[in-house]
């Protein structure tokens, strides 16, 4: 990885939830993978093709162009608006183990040179849920990119509305699908990333409000969960069940993209929807093409 | 039906039911025996009322989720046979069925022609059977869109009913896009060009409920209930003990009047002591009443004003902070590599 983003204001971090060995199992296909190659291919497992999960940072890193972001509402988070028992101690512990404020950053940088705003979800912060933080840092990008006239790219990584705020939480799902809707209706190109998991209420607002939307193989992408699913319908369903690949085929989004590609398939894309290019090319290669 | 464990609230009701049922009898009796049984009668009448304080003029949260569950609450078509009039019911997303899940019609309401739509739940389990216990699959969200862009041709109000334990989950929604049929609604109902009222009757469920329930006032019945999340799974997910739905209930401040005080809800509509199905006329009462007050100050807004104020209306909803910065909205801070 990269690392040239800016360091995490909380306290340390651990970077992975695996061991810090020289050695990963992948969790997958079991087989032993050397850390370093690891890194280099994107935490793709060079053996089986497993995308491993990323943090907001790290996805920034590989996916914008260096040195080029500028981070929107960075101090921005979610309050307890509902005393709700435990939630102060999640998110304290949350912003310890990634070192952010909340569930998603959001700002601008350059795509091979194109400018667009941009948001990352991070999985790792309770589980990407989107409380009252991440709907008004959501809704506040789509805004700025309105008022800029930028282009919008949104990985998603959420496991949707986070319950602790109630149906405060609920109503992000409104908020930012209106501010997505402006967006729309300003002609501006809206990029949507699914990484896994992409489930629940980020999936029911703006992850699947995309002009196009892509996925990361093997990514996980429903509304409802399976186990509610197979209680409902009372039997097992196929493994390959609301993965990537499944929704693609049922026609739901438009392409799944390996993590090596991803870069360079948004900078076309940006490209083909008009996105000017405000930067010269960046000199080095991009990440996916380093050794 | 199993028994959940702790249910005071709804042992109470029980009581009360056995009581007003003995009352009864003993009036059937007083007539058909000539005799007289006006001082026992009166006894168990001021038990009765005595109980009937006691359950309802404070309900906890938990229960007010079992009156918004109650079976013989007035449903949608109690709503559509009461407060409207001429009313055409139309069927099917044009895309693949129609969803009896979630009903959409024409009618009139004053005289006016609107267009009335909601999750159509029953009242037995035969009715709720027929119509998924008013569970919409993705093809009922895009009839609701449909009978939607309906109204705004002719620019005529759209009134939505919410009733929902939530969208269905199953294989086939999913297959068919249920997460992108809500959001889809979500996002058109944040500005079409027609006014949107919503009313939440019964169980508001998590985004089944508000994939109808954008708009430009939302009214909730004083017992309705409004969730992100089922007190019952919201309970087995973060404290893995389903038996505590009961604190969940009152965790997630899901009552009318606590959606009213976070600036969810415009308006509790005020409900008969004791739920909506102990008197569903004056449940129709007020909602009339309310729908009339909406749409007539609606109808005197100018789109654009109105566009934007359902803009403002959502935008404004949730509690942030600015944890480390000084520096309000529009504050930017410099990438540190
Ligand atoms: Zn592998």
């Amino acid at each position: 990885m990269l690392n040239w983003l800016r360091r995490p204001k909380y306290g340390t971090v651990e970077r992975r939830e695996m061991p810090a060995g020289i050695w990963d199992k992948c969790p997958r296909c079991r087989n032993l993978i050397y850390r370093k190659e690891l890194e280099r291919n994107l935490m793709v497992c060079p053996k089986c093709g497993y995308h491993h999960r990323l943090s907001a940072v790290e996805r920034l890193e590989i996916t914008l162009d260096q040195q080029a972001f500028q981070e929107y509402d960075a101090s921005l988070t979610s309050t307890d608006p509902l005393g709700f028992e435990g939630y102060g101690a999640k998110l304290a512990e949350a912003r310890e183990k990634t070192g952010q404020a909340e569930a998603v950053i959001t700002g601008d940088g350059t795509i091979d040179g194109r400018r667009t705003v941009v948001a990352a979800l991070d999985f790792h912060f309770m589980g990407g849920s989107m409380g009252s933080a991440v709907g008004e840092k959501i809704t506040r990008a789509t805004e700025r990119a309105v008022e800029s006239r930028l282009p919008l790219v949104i990985f998603s990584a959420s496991g949707g509305a986070r319950m602790q705020e109630g149906v405060l939480s609920l109503m992000q799902l409104a908020k930012t699908s209106a501010a997505i809707g402006r967006l729309h209706e300003a002609g501006l190109p809206y990029l949507s990333v699914m990484c896994d998991p992409t489930t629940g209420g980020v999936t029911a607002s703006f992850a699947f409000l995309g002009d196009i939307i892509l996925a990361e193989p093997g990514a996980l992408i429903g509304f409802a969960g399976r186990r509610v699913i197979e209680q409902t319908i009372r039997r097992k369903l196929p493994d390959d069940f609301q993965t990537a690949e499944f929704c693609l085929q049922r026609g739901l989004i438009d392409m799944v993209v390996s993590r090596a590609e991803m870069r360079a398939t948004l900078a076309r894309l940006l490209a083909f929807f008009g996105a000017p290019r405000v930067a010269p090319a960046p000199e080095e290669p991009a990440p996916a093409a380093q050794p | 039906m199993t028994q959940r464990p702790p249910r005071p609230a709804a042992d109470l009701d029980h009581q009360l039911a056995e009581l007003e049922q003995e009352i009864g009898r003993l009036h059937v009796r007083a007539r058909d025996h000539s005799e007289s049984r006006e001082t026992e009668i009166a006894a168990l009448e001021q038990r009765a009322a005595q109980l009937r304080e006691e359950i309802y003029r404070n309900p906890s949260p938990w229960h007010i989720v079992q009156l918004a569950r109650q079976a013989q609450r007035p449903r949608l078509v109690d709503f559509l046979g009461s407060l409207f009039t001429d009313v055409i019911e139309i069927h099917g997303d044009r895309l693949f069925r129609d969803d009896p899940a979630l009903l959409t019609a024409l009618g009139r309401f004053d005289g006016q022609p609107v267009v009335v739509l909601g999750h159509n739940r029953g009242k037995d389990t035969k009715e709720n059977i027929a119509r998924n216990f008013g569970m919409p699959y993705p093809e009922g969200y895009r009839k609701a869109l449909r009978a939607m862009r309906l109204a705004e041709k002719f620019g005529y109000p759209v009134i939505s009913f919410v009733d929902t334990t939530g969208a269905h989950p199953g294989d086939q929604a999913e297959e068919r896009g249920q997460a992108e049929a809500i959001a889809r609604n979500i996002q058109e109902m944040s500005r079409l060009k027609s006014p949107i009222l919503v009313v939440v009757t019964g169980e508001g469920g998590s985004g089944g409920a508000l994939a109808i329930a954008v708009g430009d006032a939302v009214l909730m019945l004083q017992y309705a209930v409004y969730t992100v999340i089922s007190p019952e799974g919201c309970a087995a997910i973060l404290w893995h003990d389903a038996s505590r739905a009961r604190d969940a209930a009152a965790a997630l401040k899901l009552t009318a009047r606590d959606l009213q005080d976070l600036g969810i809800v415009d308006e509790v509509l005020p409900e008969p002591l004791g739920g909506g199905h102990r008197d569903a006329e004056a449940v129709y009462r007020v909602v009339r009443d309310g729908l009339g007050r909406h749409l007539q100050a609606l109808r005197e807004v100018p789109r654009e004003v109105l566009l934007d104020r359902r803009y403002a209306k959502y935008r404004r909803i949730g509690r942030v902070v600015e944890t480390l910065a000084a520096g309000g909205d529009g504050d930017r801070a410099e990438a540190r590599p």
